[in-house]
C-alpha cells in the first residue's frame, strides 16, 4: 500500500490531498491539468519536498516532516516515466536501458534486462542514439530505463501526453502488458479517460488540488466527481463482466454483467475472457416494456435505483440490472412522459456497438484483490 | 621551423606552449567546479563570487600581476607559505608565468562553461536521480559529458588566450630569458632592442597564426564532440 497525505502552498495554488493506493495494481490520478497531479508524483518521488505530510510505502517511511524524514530520491528505488523521454542524448538506447539498471542495489535483478527489451519491443533500437528515435519508441526506452532500475514503485507522468494519438495506440497496449506480467506497482497519471480505462485498477480523484473521490473505476463511474472532470459528454458507467460466448462471424460476444447478458461488438474475445465496458449515458434508452422490432441488441431489465439532475434540462437515471449499474441520459421532458420513478422496473436498451469494451486477462497475481488486469483491447 | 626561427625565439614558443598548457591543466577543474556552483546553486555571496571571477577582464593586468607578487610573493602570505613547507617558489618562475596566466584566462574558461552548463537540461538530472544515482555520480555521468563541447571550447580558448598573457606574466614572473619569456615578452624584448625588427615581425607573425590556429581548433572539437554526445 502506497499512502500518502500532504500539504504543499505554491504561489498560485495548494495542494492537499491525502489516499491510499493499493499495490500491486495500477493507482490512477485523474484529472484537469493544474488540478495537482504531476505535484503529487513529485512529492512521492522526492524530487518535490511537501511542506507537511507523509509519504509511506508499504513499511518505509519516505517522507515524514514531523520526524523530518526524507529519503533521498536517489535511494527511493522508485521508477519515475516523465511527460518528456528525458534520455540521456550521450548514451545509446542500451545505455540508457543500463543506466538505472547498474545502479540497482538489488544483487538479483528481478526484472531482466532481455525480458524489458521484448516486452517492450526495443530489440532493433539497442544501438540506436536517442536522436533519431520516434516519441512512441523513445517512451518506451524511457518506460525501459524506469523498470530495469528495479524500482518498488513506477510513477508516470502522463508518459502519453506529448504523443499524438497514433502513437498513443501504439505504446497503451505495452503498458497493459506491463502491468499484467510485472507486479509492479503504479501511479498513473493522466487526464484521458481513455487511458484510465484501460490501465487502472484503482481510482484517485483530484481537483483543485484536492483528492474528490477514489475507488475502483466502476464506483468512481457513477460518481459527479468523474462526470465534471471528463464533461457530460463521457458520462456513463464503467462495468465489468465475462466473455460467455462468441459469435466470431458476426464479430458478437456475449457478456454477463450482473445478472443479465449484453451482446458486445467485440473481435478476437475469448470465451472466459473479463471485459471492463464504458456504457455511455448518452447511448442507453430506456423503456418501460419489452419492445420487439428493433434493431437494438441489448435489452436488460433492471430497477430505477436512483434519478439525479444532470445538465441543462437532462436527467441521469441509474438502473440496477442485478448487481452492475447503467446510466442512461433522457430529458426532463421523457421522464415525465414515461412517468419513471426510483424503484419502477425499466428496460435499459443498448446498441452492441455503443459498447466500449477493454479486454481484461484473468487476474494471476494471488495478492490481488480486484480481478481486473486487462491485457488487450479489441474494440 | 629551425629554419625560420632562430632559437630565442625558438624558446619563447616552446616557454609560451608550456606555460599555457599548464595555466589551463591547473584551472579547468576549478574553472568546472566554479561554473557549476554559479550555474546550480543559490546562496548569498553568489554575485560576489560570480564579480570576483571575472575581475581579471576589467583589472589592468599589471594590478593582477601586481597584487600576485603580493599574495604569492617569497615574502607574501601565501608565497612565503608555500617555500617553508613545500618549497614552491612561484614569483620569477615558469610556474609563476602559469599561474599568471591562469588568473588571466579563468574568466573565459568559465564563461565558456557556465554557457555550457545551461544548456544541460535538469530534467535530464534528475531522471539520473530517479534511477539512482548520486550527486558525485549524476554530475560525472550525465552532466559532464553533456557540457563538454564548451569545457573543451573554453579549454582551448583559454590556451590560445594564454599564449599571449602578458601584463601579468611580465610583472609576477618577470622577463627571464628560457624562463619566463614567452612569445609575448620575446615580442616586447625584440621591439625595445635596437635590431630587432626582424624577430619582433616573426613573433607577432607567429602569433597571429597560433591565435587563428586554437579558435578554428576550438570550433572543430566543440562540432565533433557535440555530434559524439549527441547535442
Amino acid at each position: 500500500m502506497l499512502r500518502i497525505s500532504v500539504l504543499k502552498r505554491r504561489a498560485d495554488f495548494t495542494l492537499q490531498a491525502a489516499f491510499a493506493a493499493p499495490t500491486p495494481g495500477v493507482t490512477a490520478l485523474f484529472g484537469r491539468s493544474g488540478s495537482g497531479k504531476t505535484t503529487l508524483v513529485d512529492i512521492i518521488s522526492g524530487l518535490l519536498p511537501p511542506d507537511e505530510g507523509e509519504v509511506r510505502l508499504g513499511e518505509t517511511l519516505l517522507t515524514d516532516t514531523k520526524q523530518a524524514v526524507s529519503v533521498p530520491v536517489e535511494r527511493r528505488r522508485i521508477g519515475y516515466v516523465f511527460q518528456d523521454p528525458r534520455l540521456f542524448p550521450h548514451l545509446s538506447v542500451e545505455g540508457n536501458l543500463r543506466y538505472g539498471a547498474r545502479r540497482a542495489a538489488a544483487a538479483t535483478p528481478v526484472i531482466v534486462f532481455d525480458e524489458v527489451v521484448s516486452l517492450l519491443g526495443l530489440g532493433a533500437l539497442l544501438q540506436r542514439r536517442p536522436q533519431g528515435l520516434s516519441g512512441g519508441e523513445k517512451q518506451r526506452v524511457s518506460l525501459g530505463r524506469a523498470l530495469l532500475s528495479q524500482p518498488q514503485l513506477l510513477l508516470l507522468d502522463e508518459p502519453l501526453g506529448s504523443l499524438d494519438v497514433a502513437r498513443r495506440q501504439e505504446v497503451l497496449p505495452y503498458l497493459e502488458a506491463l502491468r499484467d506480467r510485472l507486479s509492479i506497482p503504479m501511479v498513473y497519471v493522466s487526464h484521458e479517460f481513455e487511458e484510465v480505462l484501460r490501465l487502472a485498477t484503482h481510482l484517485v480523484l483530484l481537483d483543485a488540488g484536492r483528492v474528490v473521490a477514489e475507488g475502483t473505476v466502476t464506483e468512481m463511474s457513477l460518481r459527479p466527481e468523474l462526470r465534471s472532470i471528463v464533461g457530460p459528454e463521457l458520462a456513463g458507467s464503467v462495468v465489468e463482466g465475462v466473455v460467455t460466448a462468441v459469435n466470431a462471424t458476426a464479430g458478437i460476444a456475449d457478456v454477463t454483467v450482473g445478472s443479465g447478458t449484453l451482446r458486445v461488438s467485440l473481435r478476437d474475445a475469448v470465451p472466459g475472457t473479463h471485459l471492463r465496458l464504458q456504457l455511455l449515458a448518452r447511448d442507453v434508452i430506456l423503456a418501460t416494456r419489452a419492445i420487439d422490432g428493433l434493431s437494438v441488441r441489448n435489452a436488460v431489465c433492471g430497477a430505477i435505483a436512483e434519478i439525479s439532475a444532470d445538465v441543462e434540462n437532462t436527467v441521469l437515471v441509474s438502473v440496477d440490472i442485478g448487481g452492475a449499474i447503467v446510466l442512461s441520459r433522457i430529458t426532463r421532458a421523457a421522464l415525465a412522459a414515461l412517468r419513471l420513478h426510483t424503484g419502477q422496473p425499466v428496460w435499459a436498451l443498448m446498441k452492441a456497438v455503443s459498447l466500449r469494451g477493454h479486454a481484461f486477462r484473468a487476474p494471476v497475481r494471488p495478492e490481488s484483490t480486484r480481478p481486473e488486469p486487462p491485457s488487450r483491447s479489441p474494440s | 621551423m629551425n629554419g625560420l626561427l632562430n632559437p630565442a625565439e625558438l624558446d619563447a614558443l616552446r616557454l609560451s606552449l608550456a606555460v599555457a598548457a599548464r595555466s589551463v591543466a591547473f584551472s579547468l577543474p576549478l574553472a568546472v567546479l566554479i561554473a557549476w556552483v554559479l550555474t546550480r546553486t543559490r546562496f548569498f555571496g553568489r554575485m560576489l563570487l560570480d564579480a570576483f571571477v571575472h575581475l581579471p577582464l576589467v583589472l589592468p593586468p599589471v594590478a593582477v600581476g601586481y597584487t600576485l607578487l603580493l599574495l604569492f610573493g617569497a615574502r607574501g602570505p601565501i608565497g612565503g607559505w608555500l617555500r617553508a613547507h613545500f618549497g614552491i617558489e612561484l614569483a620569477f618562475t615558469t610556474a609563476g608565468a602559469a599561474l599568471a596566466t591562469a588568473v588571466m584566462t579563468f574568466p573565459l574558461l568559465v564563461r565558456a562553461i557556465r554557457l555550457s552548463l545551461d544548456n544541460v537540461d535538469p530534467g535530464l538530472e534528475a531522471a539520473a536521480r530517479t534511477l539512482g544515482a548520486g550527486p558525485v555520480d549524476r554530475f560525472f555521468s550525465v552532466t559532464l559529458p553533456l557540457m563538454l563541447p564548451g569545457v573543451l571550447a573554453g579549454a582551448v580558448t583559454a590556451f590560445a588566450a594564454g599564449l599571449g598573457e602578458f601584463g601579468a606574466v611580465i610583472t609576477f614572473a618577470a622577463n627571464i630569458p628560457g624562463v619566463t619569456r614567452t612569445l609575448p615578452l620575446a615580442l616586447y624584448t625584440a621591439m625595445q632592442s635596437p635590431h630587432g625588427d626582424a624577430m619582433a615581425l616573426h613573433l607577432a607573425g607567429l602569433s597571429f597564426l597560433l591565435g587563428l590556429l586554437g579558435l578554428l581548433a576550438a570550433e572543430l572539437l566543440v562540432r565533433r564532440v557535440r555530434r559524439l554526445v549527441g547535442r
